[in-house]
């Protein structure tokens, strides 16, 4: 299974991005093989809006199942579901390793709606 | 000639002036346009017979899935991502589509058409004889506002000869599209950091767009030097000063017209008009 994580950085051990839209990158780790791709979102960094739907677009086509990203506004969250996307919430500091851990042990919570506004 | 009311900082007391010019202003009729459709509020001060009301909206693309090949051509075209592509199925986010109809244009399967989304209301009121009030409304949740003060523009009549515009606050998109095509702009300010602070950014937009415009200092008394300095520096035509004065406020309050109500300030309106039209005249003789 893929999973989409959001980040600031370039490897497992880089910082969880808490923003969905305006992350700078995401990583789309495999949880068969271990493996991970880095993926750039600077357009969606600096777009005057469209942000989080745009990121959401982009992360649907690398065929991923879930997202762990920090907060998720309500365009974003309207594309992940319709493209069959679920989204799990991690806050505070979390390297995107420690969010995967967190995420195989089920410690986790699936969002069931936004939880922040736009623009957030 | 057509006159907007405009400033940066909201609360300068464009409505006030714009309210007040559009009694004692001539040649008449005198047609008032307010702008502010975010908020408009001349209505409330001038109030009249209701003789138009015009439900206003904008097209916005909708799809058609039986024909969409989901190739995202739609969605690479939109400036503002108003269209979200996923697998067949597109996404439409009317809030974000400024109607520009490129998606329908580029959707090689002729899959999308336009279809209306009512954004606001356009009312007109017949104040007095002499004069009309025209005001938009944007509906509650909606933020695209210059679809809906284009609207109300459109529906000025070309046949009155003096038209006054009270626009939104600001230097965006809204106030960009309240003073196109105006002669002159009135920019309200205050003496006040605040006040001369976006004053700057109004003078910048307004100079941008080449449009003759001059300064007046409402609320005036306030010493704040800055503001004169600047408009010293920058050689801005000041058209007058109206005073601090807790009666203003007073009558505001009550929805009442300062220039009915109280002494003096008929005779600050007229000298600002007075100025104006020579800042105008001097324009044209140049």
């Amino acid at each position: 299974m893929k999973i989409a994580i959001t980040t600031t950085g370039n490897d497992l051990n880089s910082p969880l991005c808490e923003r969905f839209g305006r992350t700078p990158r995401f990583i789309v780790y495999d949880t068969d093989s271990g493996s991970f791709e880095v993926f750039d979102n600077s357009v969606n960094l600096n777009a005057p809006q469209g942000a989080g739907l745009q990121t959401a677009q982009n992360i649907a086509r690398q065929g991923v199942s879930c997202v762990i990203t920090g907060h998720c506004g309500p365009k974003a969250f309207t594309v992940l579901q319709k493209a069959g996307i679920k989204v799990f919430l991690a806050q505070g500091s979390m390297t995107v390793k420690e969010a995967i851990t967190a995420f195989n042990e089920g410690k986790l919570q699936e969002a069931q709606s936004p939880d922040v506004e736009g623009h957030w | 000639m057509i006159i907007a009311v405009a400033s940066g900082k909201g609360g300068t007391g464009k409505t006030t002036v714009a309210v007040n010019l559009a009694f004692v202003a001539t040649p008449r009729p005198v047609q008032l346009l307010d702008c502010d459709v975010e908020e408009p509020n001349a209505h409330l001060f001038l109030g009249g017979q209701p003789i138009e009301k015009k439900e206003v909206s904008v097209m916005i693309p909708s799809v058609d899935e039986g024909k969409c090949s989901g190739c995202e051509e739609c969605s690479n075209f939109c400036q503002f991502k108003a269209l979200v592509v996923i697998g067949k199925t597109v996404l439409v986010f009317p809030e974000l589509c400024h109607s520009c109809g490129g998606c329908r244009l580029v959707c090689p399967e002729q899959a999308i058409t336009e279809v209306p989304r009512p954004i606001g209301v356009v009312e007109t009121l017949q104040v007095r004889d002499d004069l009309t009030l025209i005001y938009g409304t944007l509906s509650i949740g909606v933020a695209m506002a210059p679809p809906l003060i284009r609207e109300v523009k459109a529906l000025a009549s070309r046949e009155v000869p003096l038209t006054i515009i009270d626009c939104p606050p600001g230097t965006s998109c809204p106030v960009v599209e309240s003073v196109k095509g105006v002669d002159v702009i009135l920019l309200v300010t205050e003496p006040t950091p605040f006040g001369l602070h976006d004053l700057t950014l109004a003078v910048d937009t307004i100079r941008t767009l080449g449009i003759p415009f001059g300064v007046v200092i409402n609320k005036a008394g306030l010493n704040y030097s800055p503001l004169y300095d600047y408009l010293e520096k920058e050689k801005i035509p000041v058209l007058g000063e109206i005073p601090e004065d807790a009666a203003v406020a007073k009558a505001y309050a009550k929805g009442e017209l300062p220039v009915y109500s109280v002494p003096g300030y008929r005779a600050k309106i007229e000298e600002i008009f007075r100025n104006l039209k020579a800042l105008v005249n001097g324009l044209e003789k140049m």
